[in-house]
């Protein structure tokens, strides 16, 4: 079983392999993005030495951090779920012995480990040349609640991602939508605006969605701006989230199967 | 044993109707109107172990959603199914290791990595082992001569040697049923002959059961001793192909040229008492329709010599494409 998903990851390494141009100009792209909002960030600071909590070196890393990560929970497994399920390829994939949603969860693993490795480090390495990025020591045990956090992040992230692209199922053109959820998930998520700075009465709903939990709890950790407490709370719930998305994923998978039509013969 | 069991089996699909116009979209956004559509209807299909059997039918006959159904793809509106011994839906993952299926029209292969990558990965999917690997896909390589491709990426193939590979990839692990949509859909005389070897092949050796749909009948002449014409969702015929000849065939025409022109009274003078009927297509140039199996060509040139010289002469039997053409033309139920 194991091994079945390990060469998924595998394949998808392979894939990724063969486009590689594609990441070359993300690279460019997600350094544009920091510098923007760096330059952004230190225009608001002005003077200051604090705002919201935060310092403006830990700005900085919390935008750098913010958009390296995103390179590795970001993926397009909605597009491709739409697409599968428009062009009708499901119907190959419900001829293997294997869960199809899994399978997509690990490609997706797949994808973002690429990027992590082979983008986000060598861009974190270049980011702290250029701006005064402070990262935690390499021993520090931030380091740890990060990456689980970053895991958490990616799993809820895929999963509304797979909720988006199921819902090709019953509608058949979600595009919109798509792109609908791309912009919700960035704005809500902490990657343009760290959760704090919301006014009081939307952190408090922002605190009952699940999206805050995808790039600005991992951010948190890493920039040393929470306590231990606040660091378990924030795992905690992730935890939940990923396991409460389990149900209408479920639900609608099941319903889909049902009411499945392939499409083109 | 069976391969399929299927007793009363029925698929129905809504289809949703949009109504006409501005206001007809608007009203279509709070009450949608659907028809129901019966795409098979009923059918009774019970298909044994080592059989190879045609499934032909028009487009939009229904044959692709039987095909869905058997596979375990769409789940049966009614009507019970047993595949392999398994309730395909219900029991997919457990199921679907034990069949092996190519699309026509959609590749199963992974379009970007070598058609190698994507075996190596459908080895591990259907977890087979390596010794057992090795052996098995060398033998089929060789046989269906693929070996100079595999380290190709599919999207560089040719559609011949995509379909090859396609196959390859659906016997990594030794199904004992294997259903064909369309495999031969475009490819050249040598390819489809290389391709109908390999599955005559594979069954007499292995007792693999083929269900096989196609539009291309001399697929069906080559591989098939079983066919099941499908038509509006009922099946109209299941039984051997050459009872379908004799059943459904008109027996034979004869085109004859003669040395000299003759009134077709003559012609049917000489053959008076025969089940022989005339046309006259042109000066000197008739067909004669052997209506019945009980007369020969002999005999109809044997009633026309002397007196009547023969020039030239050409013998037709229906084909099977004829056949089944005028079965859906006709629409006959056949039990």
């Amino acid at each position: 079983m194991l091994k079945m998903y390990l060469s998924l990851i595998r394949i998808r390494f392979l894939m990724m392999l063969a486009y590689r141009v594609n990441y070359y100009s993300g690279i460019v792209i997600y350094s544009l993005n920091i510098g923007v909002y760096y330059f952004l960030w230190m225009a608001i600071y002005g003077d200051g030495q604090s705002l919201g909590g935060l310092t403006p070196g830990q700005m900085a890393t919390y935008i750098a951090i913010a958009w390296m990560s995103r390179a590795f929970y970001f993926n397009n497994l909605d597009r491709e779920i739409a697409q599968e399920i428009r062009d009708g390829t499901v119907a190959i994939e419900l001829i293997r012995p294997y869960h199809y949603l899994m399978v997509k969860l690990f490609q997706g693993f797949g994808e973002g480990l690429f990027r992590l490795l082979l983008f986000s480090l060598p861009g974190m390495v270049l980011v702290s040349l250029i701006f005064p990025i402070s990262l935690p020591g390499m021993m520090d045990s931030s380091w740890f609640y990060f990456s689980l956090s970053l895991l958490g992040g990616f799993l809820i992230n895929a999963q509304l991602n797979i909720l988006t692209g199921l819902l090709a199922f019953f509608i058949l053109n979600n595009q919109g939508l798509i792109r609908a959820k791309r912009v919700l998930v960035d704005l809500l998520s902490g990657l343009t605006l760290p959760i704090h700075f919301y006014p009081e009465w939307a952190q408090g709903i922002l605190s009952f969605l699940p999206f805050q939990a995808i790039s600005y709890s991992p951010n948190m950790i890493l920039i040393g701006g929470w306590s231990g407490h606040e660091i378990g709370q924030a795992l905690l719930i992730q935890g939940i989230w990923v396991i409460l998305l389990c149900l209408p994923i479920q639900l609608l998978w099941t319903r889909a199967r049902k009411t499945l039509i392939v499409q083109g013969g | 044993m069976l391969s399929i069991d299927a007793r009363n089996l029925t698929k129905e699909f809504k289809v949703y109707q949009s109504r006409s116009g501005l206001l007809g979209a608007f009203r279509d956004l709070l009450d949608r109107k659907y028809r129901v559509i019966r795409a098979v209807n009923g059918i009774n299909l019970q298909i044994k172990q080592g059989e190879i059997v045609g499934y032909i039918g028009e487009n939009g006959a229904g044959k692709s959603t039987t095909i869905k159904m058997l596979t375990g793809i769409l789940q049966p509106t009614s009507g019970e199914l047993r595949v392999n011994g398994y309730d395909p839906h219900r029991q997919r993952e457990a199921f679907v290791r034990t069949i092996g299926v190519v699309f026509g029209q959609r590749s199963q292969l992974w379009w970007d990595i070598a058609v190698k990558e994507s075996f190596r990965l459908l080895q591990k999917v259907y977890r087979v082992p390596e010794d057992q690997y090795q052996k098995h896909m060398t033998r089929v390589i060789e046989v269906l001569e693929i070996g100079s491709l595999i380290d190709q990426p599919v999207r560089k193939l040719s559609l011949g040697q995509r379909m090859r590979c396609e196959l390859a990839a659906a016997l990594i692990h030794q199904p004992s049923l294997l259903f064909l949509d369309e495999p031969t859909i475009g490819l050249d005389v040598l390819v489809k002959e290389n391709i109908r070897r390999f599955l005559r092949e594979i069954n007499q050796e292995y007792g693999t059961t083929i269900l096989l749909t196609t539009h291309d009948l001399s697929d069906i002449e080559a591989l098939c001793n079983r066919v099941i014409i499908l038509d509006k969702g009922n099946i109209i015929y299941d039984g051997h192909l050459e009872q379908l000849r004799t059943k459904w065939g008109d027996g034979k025409r004869v085109f004859l040229e003669l040395e000299r022109d003759f009134p077709l009274s003559i012609l049917e003078e000489k053959t008076g008492g025969l089940p022989i009927t005339w046309e006259k297509r042109g000066p000197k140039i008739f067909t004669a329709y052997l209506t019945s199996k009980e007369v020969s060509v002999s005999n109809l040139i044997a009633h026309l010599l002397p007196e009547i010289a023969i020039k030239e002469m050409e013998i037709k039997e229906a084909t099977t494409e004829e056949i089944v053409r005028k079965i859906y033309q006709e629409g006959m139920v056949h039990a």
